[in-house]
């Protein structure tokens, strides 16, 4: 990740930080962090739209779970960084639940309860094998303040990639998410587009978790577009409200949690959740 | 709508045809052996008892979920093909959450644009919404979010939504059932019109079977297979109608309807069609 000039980036961004009158402007982690809220926010807040257009706000609390057995799966294997078998199994996690929802008789909320208390479980009695499951509270809280720039690079890449899909594929998946049978009768292929949603949440949701924590991930993605939901006229302005929503809610509980001393991830989620009371009371009036 | 802007295209070609179709759901066959063959300009009213498959028969059509035997369609110049004639279909419903900011336009860009609906919407789609929702006199609609409009326009809405483009085969899945008398008249005056006006082969599933009968050029009634198929007078005079129902009709009360549309204006494909491309 090399820009024209030959400057890194991440060195360019934390120069232009140094600038600010702020104090918390001044550190290397805090910038790193900032960057990685302004890529991982916006991501969350579009997937967010169509999850809770789907009504899949439970499937993705699910593959936020799902983080658990992936992380085992990853010390199982000796794997010092366990970031590929946590998206792998919640990949396939959702490859599975999306047969599930399609093709089995059990309702939706029923089926993804009872993968949720197995995917837990099973994490937790791996994990906690010998006593050790303290090592990773980590993957519960989230930790955004020790990425590093390669990290940064990978999320960026990440962000781009659901950038270009959101250009080219938003309006199949949303009309796809208004009536399946509709969506057939034009021509697009709804089980495959279903799928491949299911899959796109699945990595971004397992992708954010050490950042964000899985205990909170779900309501990044899911309160923004709630909040906007509440305010939008049209689809337009809901995605954009989702997203600014968002933005403005990751850069303030960073910055809080910083002066505040607390976990950014649940920082971020309650200032989501005061900007969604307030979208409740804009509402009424 | 002038009658000399255009020539007139009388077809008569295409159609629709289903061989010992078939449609399986969770293991459990739904639909067997269903032979049919529907000719463009004709309004078929699918009839039957509740589970009796008519809206798998319509999923299954627009390629929702998988069949058995052959559907075959025969396009303009007796082509024909497995691909599907260009359909429109309206659900049975639409579910929809109250909250929802989806717009009457939202509906018609996420179908008819690949320019994504949240960098905004192109002003050909906007145009070419307003029209098709003219046809079905709902053009106040087009800003206003599908949950704040009432089931009658909604329904609507989602004709219009068929009609861009002009389909060769219109499905209509129990495109009244939640609509009043007078609401049901008009939905059903709009379609007919759509039938001679744009030479459509309509295939409409209704429950309310005296004002299917009134409107369509044909009936079928439809319990996992095809057991009736005729004019509308002579199905609903069938004995198999009181099996399959619970209820018969007598000569008198079918006679005692007012002729139906088609005997009044039914002048096939007499009309031009107005912006078709």
């Amino acid at each position: 990740m090399r820009s024209p000039d030959g400057g890194d980036p991440v060195t360019l961004w934390q120069t232009l930080l140094m600038n600010l009158p702020f104090e918390w402007a001044h550190y290397d982690f805090m910038g790193n962090a900032l960057l990685a809220v302004l890529l991982v926010s916006p991501v969350l807040a579009v997937l967010g739209c169509l999850v809770v257009n789907n009504q899949m706000a439970f499937f993705s609390e699910a593959m936020g779970h799902s983080a658990l057995t992936g992380l085992a799966l990853g010390a199982l294997l000796g794997l010092a960084d366990p970031t590929v078998t946590i998206v792998g199994f919640a990949m396939l996690l959702a490859l599975a639940m999306f047969l599930m929802r399609r093709y089995s008789a059990v309702p939706p909320d029923t089926s993804i309860a009872l993968v949720m208390a197995f995917v837990v479980a099973l994490g937790v009695v791996l994990l906690s094998r010998g006593g050790g499951f303290a090592r990773y509270s980590r993957y519960l809280i989230g930790d955004i303040l020790t990425i590093t720039s390669h990290e940064l690079g990978w999320l960026a890449i990440l962000s781009g990639l659901v950038g270009c899909i959101w250009l080219f594929l938003f309006n199949a998946f949303f009309f796809v998410s208004l009536n399946r049978s509709l969506a057939a009768s034009r021509g697009l292929p709804a089980a495959l587009l279903e799928a491949v949603f299911s899959v796109l949440v699945a990595v971004v949701v397992a992708v954010s978790i050490p950042w964000v924590g899985l205990l909170v991930i779900n309501s990044m993605l899911i309160l923004p577009a709630a909040t906007a939901r509440n305010l939008a006229r049209n689809t337009r302005w809901y995605m954009l409200g989702a997203v600014l929503v968002s933005l403005f809610s990751g850069v303030l509980g960073l910055v809080c949690s910083y002066y505040w001393n607390t976990a950014t991830g649940a920082t971020i989620v309650l200032w989501a959740c005061g900007f969604f009371a307030a979208s409740l009371v804009l509402r009424r009036r | 709508m002038t009658t000399d802007s255009l020539p007139i295209r009388s077809c008569g070609e295409c159609c629709t045809r289903l061989v010992d179709f078939g449609v399986m759901l969770q293991g459990r066959p739904v639909l067997e052996h269903i032979n049919l063959h529907m000719h463009c300009g004709e309004l078929t009213s699918l009839i039957g008892p509740n589970g009796a498959g008519k809206t798998s028969l319509l999923r299954a059509m627009v390629g929702e979920l998988s069949h058995t035997g052959t559907l075959r369609f025969i396009h303009h110049g007796n082509i024909e093909t497995t691909k599907p004639l260009r359909i429109g279909y309206v659900p049975q419903k639409l579910e929809l959450d109250r909250t929802s900011p989806t717009t009457v336009l939202d509906l018609f860009a996420g179908a008819l644009s690949r320019w994504p609906l949240w960098v905004g919407t192109r002003k050909a789609v906007r145009v070419e919404a307003l029209s098709k929702l003219e046809l079905v006199g709902g053009e106040s609609l087009l800003d206003r979010r599908l949950s704040e409009i009432s089931v009658g326009q909604l329904q609507r809405v989602l004709l219009a939504l068929a009609l861009a483009p002009i389909p060769e085969l219109l499905l209509l899945d129990e495109p009244v059932a939640a609509l009043d008398q007078g609401g049901m008249e008009r939905f059903y005056q709009t379609v007919s019109r759509m039938r001679t006006e744009y030479d459509l082969s309509i295939l409409l599933v209704s429950h309310d079977l005296t004002s299917a009968a009134q409107f369509a050029d044909r009936m079928i009634l439809l319990n996992r297979t095809i057991l009736c198929d005729g004019a509308p007078r002579e199905v609903l005079l069938s004995p198999l109608i009181r099996q399959a129902f619970g209820f018969g009709f007598t000569a008198q009360e079918i006679a005692g309807r007012r002729p139906a549309l088609k005997d009044l204006e039914h002048e096939q494909c007499a009309l031009p069609m107005e912006g078709i491309p």
